[in-house]
């Protein structure tokens, strides 16, 4: 991307390269041309064998999205991208149809090792078969969908899932295999008209993970997929569609990773999330895509549009999300709370430092009857990044009884960082009771010194301090990723006093 | 952005209007340059719309439509009607300083026995005279189409100045009465500069004499505090029920100056009102507080802009909107901390009560932050009244109209405390329990 | 014609039923305790003779010297003389003690097409009575219970039982929340205002507030119905017995 030169002048050495991630494995791979048009739409679509009414879906948002312009009201600042200089897919080329974890590229295996990625854990890969003798196991079992670039390649506990009802499976396959659910729920919730980034990501998206869990059922353990970008100039447009059919419940992790590169690449995911009558959907996310370097060179761009409509009565969405990584954050996950007595939840971390820019929150918009939402929102500023909240709380007319609370909360950790709030609480009707509030801080000397005197580094003080800060939020995030998550939060955070 | 050009036929008629009131409008030279300038400013914006971010939630396209043909120099009965309104509602002890119709009205005005420091001039006379001061009229941000316009086309207005070291023993009102029948513009620009040390009170009235009814008003009022002045600032905004009043005030501090404002909106049909403070000196002190009490179908916008550019000062907002009818409450509140601007204090305080299921009240407060040292926080709620309370005072024997009245007082009271003067204190109560006495 | 008279009252609560028939009649100067397990619907009572909203009288009456008190808004019932002791008096900043007294007596008097009372004999009467009842001043200019401690809270509710000489008082569960010291302040401010005008209806939970205000009545309620009544020994026998015995009769 042309983006380079630009941030090259950018350049000022502090220093924060610590990203852990950032190494790139070297498999062959199968791209699509450089570039986007019709064809570039259809090439994908014929990659996936897709039917004709999935390429209709994708033209006709290809051709929206031709009429649409970038939006600009993010506090975010970016050189232009060009479009055309993008690859659009990139697949890891396949040696032969897989049929287990074992025939999948070792390269990728060890990708996935490097990150840490429970993939090829022996527990794990045990779990493919029932563990024997049927005996709980303390740790809780996690069925993995890995995404390389643009496609899914090894997704695990198909067998135990199956036996429950729950389809996991990479969305390709699914418009395949169960088109009369794709078909439904695809772009019900974010429409292909939505935004730009969106209406781009419907018309490229390569793959994704898909759930269905049918009614009443609980999923028996958690769902999870891990994104990563290899390849150079490849954008990563996934794609994930979620839905827990009445009285079900389904908990979904995600993690995202990119090798470090110079340039900079563009990621646009839409997450759709459906919850009909009595479900619930917990959705948790740990970002930690490559942030640029230290002098605020490469890093990823993403523009994400997260959505969940809490279709039915009683219905519950809740967001959980840990971001600390990527030089551009756009992403709002948000909640329609349009059954009666639903509810949405937004638990949010932000963490930038370097150059890195973010602009994060959510839209709590209240439909139905009595129903209530809550945001808790940590951001956290460091290096010369700026970190914004951005957020809307709305109940509409009818929307009698609705609920909200929201506390945002900001920590700068030096003086030539930004930390910004911008709430809109919309109300139209008498009823609703809508609560908000916004701090902004230092990390108090007082306390550095303190824990210091007690023999901590500056570092560990401020690690200490910062997980505190957070805390409300990292207790809303599964055991195995809260862990994880508060590890990625000193490490981010390296390098950020001095 | 997707801003039109307003090449549209409002935006020609205004031209031609432009073109037409260029005669009466005062200064020649420069700020005939700079009314030129200002207009071509307005016009490449045009009326302010929601897809600007700032006017997301007054749309002028859709509430006002056009900015009406300046209203005519008033006449004798004019005067007289403004007169009646003018002594109906005087307040008791300030030096009262009348614009009628976007003239200034000396016979109705009180400038006999000035204190020493304390000069007052109409705006008209300072630009015709091409005073050093006319041009510091209008420096006033023109990146709002607004505030642009208004530096186009007022007509009018006073420049006060109060010398350095002097404190001013009686509070000065100006007064902004609406007096013609015939629908039109009344523009309007004052100028307020505090020396040193200068301690100062003013009051701004917008009143309508009977019969005005769907004017529009548009004043910018720009004060400059010195260092270690103090000014005290109270607004009531009681315009005739079908006016528009979309107004501005522009205020930098020096360093250890103190500024205390108070804002009440309830008359007029349409009204917005952008307070900007800049601060420019270190250690200086503000709090800007204030109330909306609308029902019916008004709309009323506070937007609030408080800049903090350098270090040690502080900021305080109380903000309470009481909702009724089919009414619409805004309020935006933005408070930036710029680099180095630290050991800031800066909090705000946004709360709406509905009183009806149609009620709608908007609250964007919005934190901008590029210095750590620093101590700032807002606040936000929207809320019905809370039905316990009802029913204990109600058990008590209050009807449920005094029992809302009692906690609505108690509501705003909050933001009216904050007003220093007793006396304008008072005003402020009165013209409150008016409001709610009008409601029963 | 007894002053209060509740005839076969039956409430709801979203769809629930709550009292299923309870009929009570209280003559004047009579002080009546109501006692039962938590659940019984002894709150509910309170709250439908006061009038707050959120309850449904599907069935049976209320009347307070023969006059049906269904059909009245609650502060009418006030102003009538039915005066209803929170359990949980609730806080209201902004408004001023003072200023709530007053408004609220004169709203009283008014209903009742009585003057309205000067601000000077105002301030004498609440100093008398609030100096009765061990009431700082200062406690006054504050916001109605704002800052008040439970015990605080309560006296605050019989000064204005004092205050506004109603004709008949509900204390619910007037010992929650408050010590034994507490509890005795609060109790002799109330035998101060029996008289033979006056009746009481006492809600508790425990036989110990009986002990400082003797009711001539005890009913015991259960499941939302009163299934005993007798004398002030009722109490004391179930202090000894608890309640169990009764939650079959219902």
């Amino acid at each position: 991307m042309p983006a380079v030169q630009e941030t090259v002048e950018r350049v000022r050495r502090i220093d924060v390269d610590q990203y852990r991630y950032g190494f790139e494995t070297l498999i062959e791979s199968d791209k699509a041309p450089k570039g986007l048009s019709e064809d570039t739409v259809r090439f994908i679509s014929a990659k996936k064998n897709e039917p004709a009414w999935m390429l209709e879906w994708r033209l006709e948002a290809f051709r929206r999205w031709l009429t649409m312009t970038e939006p600009t009201w993010a506090r975010v600042d970016y050189p232009k991208i060009d479009y055309q200089d993008i690859y659009y897919y990139a697949a890891p080329k396949p040696k032969k149809t897989l049929s287990s974890i074992d025939e999948i590229d070792p390269e990728i295996l060890k990708t996935y090792e490097k990150l840490g990625i429970p993939l090829r854990e022996v527990a794990i890969l045990e779990g493919v078969e029932p563990p024997p003798g049927g005996a709980p196991s303390a740790n809780r079992k996690i069925a993995v969908d890995a995404v390389f670039d643009s496609v899914s390649v090894a997704t695990t506990f198909q067998k135990e899932l199956k036996a429950a009802g729950v389809i996991f499976m990479p969305i390709s396959e699914a418009i395949r295999e169960h088109p009369e659910l794709v078909q439904k729920y695809l772009g019900s919730v974010v429409p292909t008209s939505d935004n730009y980034f969106a209406t781009l990501n419907s018309a490229v998206f390569s793959d994704g993970s898909f759930v269905y869990v049918p009614e009443g059922v609980r999923c028996p353990m958690e769902l999870s997929t891990y994104f990563r970008i290899n390849e150079r100039n490849t954008g990563q447009f996934e794609r994930t569609l979620i839905i827990a059919d009445k009285g079900s419940y389904v908990s979904y992790l995600e993690g995202c990773t990119a090798p470090q590169r110079d340039e900079n690449q563009l990621h646009a995911a839409v997450v759709e999330l459906v919850a009909l009558d009595d479900a619930e959907i917990k959705y948790s996310t740990v970002q930690n895509w490559y942030p640029g370097n230290s002098e605020g060179k490469g890093g990823i761009y993403n523009f994400v549009t997260k959505r969940g409509d809490c279709r039915g009565r009683n219905s519950k969405i809740s967001w959980t999300q840990v971001e600390t990584g990527s030089a551009i954050t756009w992403k709002y996950p948000s909640c329609i709370l349009r059954g009666d007595n639903s509810s949405g939840e937004f638990y949010s971390i932000a963490i930038s430092n370097g150059f890195q820019q973010v602009d994060s929150g959510t839209k709590m918009i209240h439909l139905g009857k009595n129903t209530s939402s809550r945001i808790i929102s940590k951001g956290i500023a460091a290096g010369k990044s700026q970190n914004t909240y951005r957020g809307l709380v709305s109940a509409h007319r009818k929307a009698t009884g609705a609920r909200n609370y929201t506390a945002c909360d900001s920590l700068l950790i030096g003086d030539k960082c930004g930390a910004h709030t911008v709430p809109y609480v919309e109300a139209k009707n008498s009823s609703a009771t809508f609560e908000h509030e916004a701090t902004t801080s230092k990390i108090s000397e007082d306390v550095l010194f303190y824990c210091i005197q007690r023999g901590l580094s500056q570092e560990e003080a401020v690690g200490l301090v910062v997980n505190g800060f957070v805390k409300d939020v990292l207790q809303q995030l599964p055991m195995e990723f809260a862990v994880e998550a508060q590890k990625l939060i000193s490490i981010s955070l390296e390098g950020s006093v001095g | 952005m997707n801003v039109v050009v307003a090449k549209t036929g409002t935006g020609r008629a205004l031209g031609d209007a432009f073109a037409v009131a260029r005669d009466r409008l005062p200064g020649k030279g420069a700020i005939s340059d700079l009314r030129r300038q200002a207009f071509e400013a307005y016009e490449r914006m045009g009326l302010p719309h929601r897809r600007i971010e700032d006017w997301k939630y007054t749309d002028l396209r859709a509430l006002m439509r056009e900015v009406l043909p300046l209203a005519p120099q008033p006449d004798a009965t004019a005067l007289d009607r403004a007169a009646g309104t003018a002594k109906a509602q005087a307040i008791e002890g300030v030096r009262r300083l009348v614009l009628v119709d976007g003239v200034f009205a000396p016979d109705l005005s009180d400038l006999a026995g000035l204190q020493k420091g304390l000069t007052i001039r109409p705006l008209r006379d300072v630009l015709e005279a091409g005073d050093a001061l006319s041009g510091q009229a209008f420096t006033a941000d023109s990146s709002n189409p607004m505030i642009a316009l208004n530096a186009a086309l007022a007509t009018d207005g006073v420049v006060i100045e109060v010398a350095n070291g002097t404190v001013l023993t009686q509070p000065l009102q100006i007064v902004h009465i609406a007096s013609a029948a015939a629908p039109g513009a009344i523009v309007t620009r004052s100028l307020l500069r505090l020396g040193r040390d200068a301690v100062a009170t003013l009051v701004e009235s917008y009143l309508a004499a009977d019969g005005a009814t769907a004017y529009q008003a548009h004043d910018a009022l720009v004060v400059a505090i010195g260092d270690d002045a103090r000014l005290d600032h109270v607004r009531l905004v009681e315009d005739a029920t079908g006016a528009f009043n979309i107004s501005s005030a522009t205020v930098s501090l020096g360093a250890h100056a103190h500024f205390n404002t108070f804002g009440m909106t309830t008359g007029a049909h349409v009204s917005r009102y952008q307070l900007t403070v800049a601060f420019a000196g270190e250690g200086s002190k503000v709090e800007t507080n204030g109330v909306n009490l609308i029902n019916g179908k008004q709309h009323a916008d506070t937007t609030l802009l408080l800049d903090h550019a350098v270090p040690h000062c502080d900021s305080r907002e109380i903000f309470r909107a009481v909702v009724d009818d089919r009414a619409h409450s805004v309020f935006q509140g933005r408070i930036i901390v710029r680099p180095h601007a630290q050991k800031t204090d800066a909090k705000m305080m946004t709360r709406a009560l509905l009183l009806s299921d149609e009620a709608e009240a908007d609250n964007k407060p919005e934190l901008e932050i590029f210095a750590d040292d620093v101590t700032c926080g807002h606040g936000a709620t929207t809320g019905a009244l809370d039905e316990n309370l009802l029913f204990y005072m109600r058990a008590r024997g209050l009807p449920e109209k005094e029992a809302q009245a009692l906690l609505i007082q108690a509501f705003v009271g909050e933001a009216i405390e904050t007003i220093a003067s007793d006396t304008l204190r008072e005003v402020a109560i009165a013209a409150a329990r008016r409001w709610l006495e009008a409601r029963a | 014609m007894s002053l209060l008279e509740v005839k076969d009252l039956k409430v709801r609560v979203d769809e629930r039923e709550i009292l299923h028939g309870l009929s009570l009649s209280v003559n004047p100067g009579e002080v009546h305790a109501i006692m039962g397990p938590n659940g019984s619907g002894k709150s509910t009572l309170s709250h439908v003779i006061a009038g707050k909203p959120g309850y449904e009288v599907t069935g049976g009456q209320i009347l307070f010297r023969g006059e049906d008190l269904l059909e009245m808004d609650p502060n009418e019932r006030a102003a009538k003389g039915v005066f209803l002791a929170f359990q949980y008096p609730v806080e209201i900043p902004g408004v001023t003690t003072w200023n709530f007294l007053h408004a609220a007596l004169n709203a009283q008097r008014k209903a009742r097409g009585e003057d309205e009372i000067s601000s000077p004999a105002f301030l004498k009467k609440v100093r008398e009575v609030a100096k009765s009842l061990n009431i700082p001043q200062d406690m006054l200019k504050r916001g109605v219970n704002v800052g008040f401690s439970g015990g605080e809270k309560k006296r605050n509710e019989i000064l204005q039982m004092a205050l506004f000489e109603p004709a008949v008082c509900i204390l619910d569960e007037m010992d929650s929340g408050l010590d034994i010291d507490a509890l005795r302040i609060a109790a002799d401010g109330v035998n101060a205002l029996r008289s033979p005008d006056r009746a009481m209806v006492v809600i508790t939970h425990y036989q110990r507030l009986l002990n400082y205000i003797v009711p001539d009545v005890v009913h015991v309620m259960s499941k939302g119905r009163v299934v005993k009544s007798g004398g002030k020994e009722l109490a004391l026998e179930l202090e000894e017995s608890g309640y169990a015995q009764f939650e079959d009769a219902a």
